[in-house]
């Protein structure tokens, strides 16, 4: 895996990578919609049934990414990998963004089928404080003049942070809950009818491949940006900018 | 066909869902997009800028 971890290197993998990756994401993505459309009502909760088919994966990002952050963020803590930094802070933003489809989307179903667009039970709680460390761990990523200490700051909170993840995911075994119990991820295997299950999965996959998409996108771009810097500060200094860099009279000895 | 759009009486709840979520994922998509190709134009015309001022 590390002879991707080289930025030459993740270049040029990355660009062949991108147009068929680009293509399965889609197929995925309209594969799973166009046969969670064709899934039959629910027999307790009718077609609110298709808001799963987004709110399920949303949630099931909102963990991967949250997890894969906190990976990074340890690689980047431990051999300062200008790599796993970039994956870390450009997975942020996205993973803020699944979380908050999840938030909301689960708001919209919990209002028709619960009869409340919000409870403070473990399930949301824990997926609300979720996306508040999202929003924390960009917060103190951008919150300091030395890059250095922003990205060792905000590793720290990705890794301790990341002990919600499991808080989340058995939060509804744990506790009491109005959410419904695991029915694709747990012992014993799904207990989802297929004209459901096959769907969920599908768009899963497709949800997956579009953040590997976008996470590339934007990997790629802030490697570029740090080409460009150092471009500029090399010109700076080539155009005689190196008199304003290290001026040479200080002015208490004027 | 209107009664796809109805969505069984849960139009006002399946359809902002669906469109949040369009409206996000394909939202973040298109910013990355834009991003990407605005950083390897200015990339691109800076390289240009340096072979031209050392020639």
């Amino acid at each position: 895996m590390h002879r991707f971890a080289n930025p030459a290197r993740f270049m040029r993998f990355s660009a062949k990578l991108l147009a068929p990756l680009s293509a399965v994401t889609l197929i995925c993505l309209a594969a799973g919609f166009g046969l969670g459309f064709q899934a039959p009502p629910d027999y307790q909760q009718g077609m609110t049934v298709l808001i799963m088919f987004v709110h399920v994966p949303a949630a099931w990002m909102s963990m991967f990414i949250y997890t894969s952050m906190a990976i990074a963020s340890f690689v980047a803590l431990v051999w300062r990998h200008p790599l796993a930094e970039i994956a870390a802070e450009e997975s942020a933003p996205l993973g803020a963004a699944y979380t908050g489809l999840c938030l909301v989307t689960g708001s919209f179903w919990g209002a028709k089928m619960w009869g409340t667009w919000w409870v403070w039970d473990a399930r949301l709680t824990s997926e609300l404080v979720l996306f508040f460390l999202y929003l924390g761990y960009i917060a103190l990523m951008n919150g300091f003049d030395d890059r250095q200490r922003g990205i060792r700051a905000a590793s720290v909170l990705a890794l301790v942070g990341w002990i919600n993840v499991p808080m989340i995911k058995f939060s509804v075994d744990w506790w009491n809950s109005l959410h419904q119990p695991a029915s694709v991820l747990r012992l014993g295997g799904p207990t989802m009818a297929s004209v459901y299950l096959v769907p969920l999965l599908l768009a899963a996959i497709g949800f997956t491949l579009l953040f590997s998409v976008q996470l590339i996108l934007r990997m790629r771009a802030a490697l570029i940006e740090r080409k460009i810097q150092a471009l500029k500060m090399l010109e700076a200094e080539q155009s005689g900018g190196a008199a304003y860099a290290a001026p040479t009279m200080r002015p208490e000895a004027v | 066909m209107s009664e796809f759009f109805a969505m069984g009486g849960y139009a006002a709840y399946v359809w902002p869902s669906y469109g949040l979520a369009l409206l996000v994922l394909g939202g973040f998509t298109l910013q990355a997009v834009l991003r990407y190709r605005a950083a390897q134009r200015e990339l691109s015309s800076l390289e240009i800028a340096r072979r031209e001022a050392r020639s």
